[in-house]
């Protein structure tokens, strides 16, 4: 059985003996390249479940929202990570979620596929374990997932989710640990990397589908939200948006696991993970830690240790 | 009449001086409406851009007017843009959203003076879509990928050159004793007609939107909006990529070199977010997201319908393609169809 059957049958069994009340997984979308999460409560509905490679969203995103059900949930490995984050911060029960983890080779990037077919409209999508080919008015085009693959499931070493009260799939291996992107963005002059940033924070609309995406974006009201008093300008431009990503991304700082759900929810393309992955790398070079890996273990900034660097500290 | 796609750029900048010509075009990777600077900058082949060309009459942020408090009282100083405008390009159901903004901010009851100035200055050159998208559903909302319903132009694509229908006599004056253009030909009118034929041929059939309204006037509390809106994630996407959509916030911005001196800015606001409709005492009536994903609906299908006879939605598309967790609202309106007239709605 391929995995969207064994997935299926898990659910189906799982409602049928009352196991859980809501499964949140992933079902077919109304666009080629588009699946939509979706939830369901009754066996018959198993069936609308699809696993492929364009299950892009992190479901972990809703789980905060259902404090009094029994919810399972389909996690590839980076949701897991998410999910072990949530429990870390106790935003979720554990005893609540059952975790169907499906182990994943990454998921496909719509924003790449289109940059490939020069932005024409992709009508048809097909599937093959190496590639898909995507079809539109006057075209055909077969592109190894390889080449369309979200930039952060390149490099993804969890791939098997590190959490899971049921794991759908053979391992996957894992990728290479890199952040070279991050390391040739580091060694650009700083009035590069400025335009850089202009340039990026000037395509935001402000929108907040990357913070709403995100399942670590959970706080009840969310600085820049704020009113009373108000702490960022309604108004949408460079500076202002600046403060936000940058606030954004400091209040992820040990706490994003890489997933990318921000970039692909933004529908203007903002290089988020530029800032996303610098503080991975930050984590991981200065702290050796990695987020969402350990449900019993402490966040990075919920922990200190006096021998944690920090020019910034008086001991220097 | 005809122009040939050879001087469309010496066209554009035939009156670059006396307006400021908005195109479609892509700027760091995003497309919209911008400036042309020169004629020959025009490269955009796509349907819809991104951002829609609401931003030229109803920008994104904008300042109103700077305030100071000294010695004489309070001085106020407004600012206007009334600067001459043509928007070149824009497709028929981006036209229309115009219409709809204009109830709003140019209704009966209320006059928005900083969108009137833009709208009396700006003229709409369309194109007509020849090979509309999958995402398009502008035929559902009485639109059409030939419309003309508020543009001064419309411009055919005929190949090696456009058709030019002329459809105000602002339209005509700007094309009036210019060198470019030349009588049509019962052929160009013929290849027109046929192009709009195919054009129609290419999209997906009219929704039946005949039941949405009535069944609206009285679903407010039906328990239909719990799961339907269960997947929004409750961001700005649909709304603020939204031709129609139009609802803003105030907020005033102190001036940090001086004392009692400021500027109001008003900056597009949606129903998406729960700042929208939170009151000073705390108290929020659309708390969750099921009421603030219902009000725009309602919005867009009950309330406008009800106010000004037609829906605010033209089909566009832009809230379909972008929205980051695929709720299409051609799918919620399609499910509202075949729900059960008074089945469960409560009061």
């Amino acid at each position: 059985m391929d995995k969207q059957e064994v997935l299926r049958a898990t659910v189906r069994k799982l409602l049928q003996n009352g196991q859980v009340s809501l499964v949140i997984g992933y079902a077919n979308g109304t666009l080629p390249l588009r699946t939509a999460p979706v939830f369901i409560r009754t066996a018959e509905e198993a069936d609308l479940l699809v696993w492929n490679s364009l299950c892009e969203y992190n479901l972990a995103n809703y789980l905060p929202r259902y404090a009094n059900d029994r919810i399972a949930i389909v996690v590839k490995g980076c949701d897991a990570r998410a999910l072990v984050g949530l429990l870390q911060e106790n935003q979720v029960q554990r005893d609540r979620v059952y975790v169907i983890g499906v182990s994943c080779e990454g998921v496909v990037d719509r924003r790449q596929v289109a940059a490939l077919v020069g932005g024409r409209e992709v009508t048809a999508v097909e599937e093959s374990p190496e590639n898909i080919v995507v079809r539109g008015r006057g075209f055909e085009k077969l592109i190894p997932k390889k080449e369309a693959m979200f930039p952060s499931c390149r490099v993804c070493r969890y791939g098997n989710p590190v959490l899971a009260d049921i794991t759908i799939g053979d391992s996957v291996a894992a990728g290479e640990d890199a952040f070279d992107d991050i390391a040739a963005f580091e060694n650009l002059p700083a009035p590069e990397r400025e335009a850089y940033f202009v340039r990026e924070m000037n395509k935001c609309i402000r929108c907040y589908a990357c913070r709403n995406a995100c399942p670590m974006c959970y706080c009840k009201q969310c600085f820049v939200d704020a009113s009373m008093p108000q702490w960022l300008s309604r108004w949408v431009g460079t500076a202002d948006n600046l403060f936000f990503h940058l606030g954004r991304a400091l209040h992820l700082a040990g706490r994003c696991v890489d997933c990318g759900a921000c970039a692909r929810a933004c529908p203007v393309g903002v290089d988020l993970m530029k800032l996303n992955r610098k503080l991975i790398k930050d984590a991981r070079e200065l702290f050796g830690y990695e987020a969402g890996l350990d449900p019993e273990g402490r966040p990075l900034l919920g922990t200190f240790n006096p021998d944690d660097p920090g020019p910034f500290t008086i001991r220097g | 009449m005809i122009i040939n796609k050879s001087d469309i750029a010496a066209f554009l900048d035939s009156f670059r001086d006396e307006y400021r010509v908005f195109a479609p075009a892509v700027a760091d990777g995003v497309s919209g409406y911008r400036i042309l600077t020169a004629g020959s900058e025009l490269t955009w082949q796509g349907l819809n851009t991104q951002r829609p060309p609401k931003e030229v009459l109803f920008p994104q942020s904008e300042r109103l007017y700077s305030y100071e408090i000294g010695a004489n009282g309070v001085q106020i100083s407004a600012h206007y843009d009334d600067r001459k405008k043509v928007v070149f390009g824009i497709r028929p159901c981006d036209a229309r959203s115009f219409h709809y903004l204009d109830y709003v901010f140019l209704g009966q009851e209320y006059q928005d003076v900083y969108y009137r100035k833009r709208r009396e200055n700006t003229l709409l050159i369309g194109m007509a879509c020849l090979e509309p998208a999958k995402t398009c559903f502008c035929t559902s909302l009485g639109g059409g990928p030939f419309a003309t319903d508020g543009l001064d132009l419309l411009w055919v694509d005929l190949g090696d050159r456009y058709l030019v229908q002329v459809l105000t006599p602002q339209g005509k004056a700007l094309v009036a004793s210019k060198p470019f253009f030349s009588p049509a030909s019962e052929a160009d009118y013929r290849a027109a007609a046929a192009a709009e034929a195919r054009a129609r041929a290419q999209m997906l059939p009219a929704l039946d939107l005949s039941r949405v309204k009535p069944w609206l006037d009285a679903g407010f509390n039906a328990p239909f909006w719990e799961r339907v809106s269960e997947k929004c994630i409750g961001c700005a996407v649909c709304t603020y990529l939204c031709p129609t959509c139009h609802c803003f916030d105030l907020s005033d911005e102190a001036a940090t070199d001086r004392f009692l001196a400021g500027v109001r800015i008003r900056t597009w606001d949606t129903c998406a977010f729960p700042l929208f409709t939170l009151h000073a005492s705390g108290h929020n009536p659309r708390p969750t997201g099921k009421e603030r994903f219902r009000q725009r609906v309602m919005h867009k299908f009950c309330y406008f319908v009800q106010n000004w006879g037609e829906a605010a939605c033209v089909g566009c598309g832009r809230c379909v393609v972008n929205c980051p967790v695929n709720l299409d609202i051609r799918e919620v309106l399609a499910q509202i169809a075949v729900q059960d007239a008074g089945a469960g709605m409560g009061q």
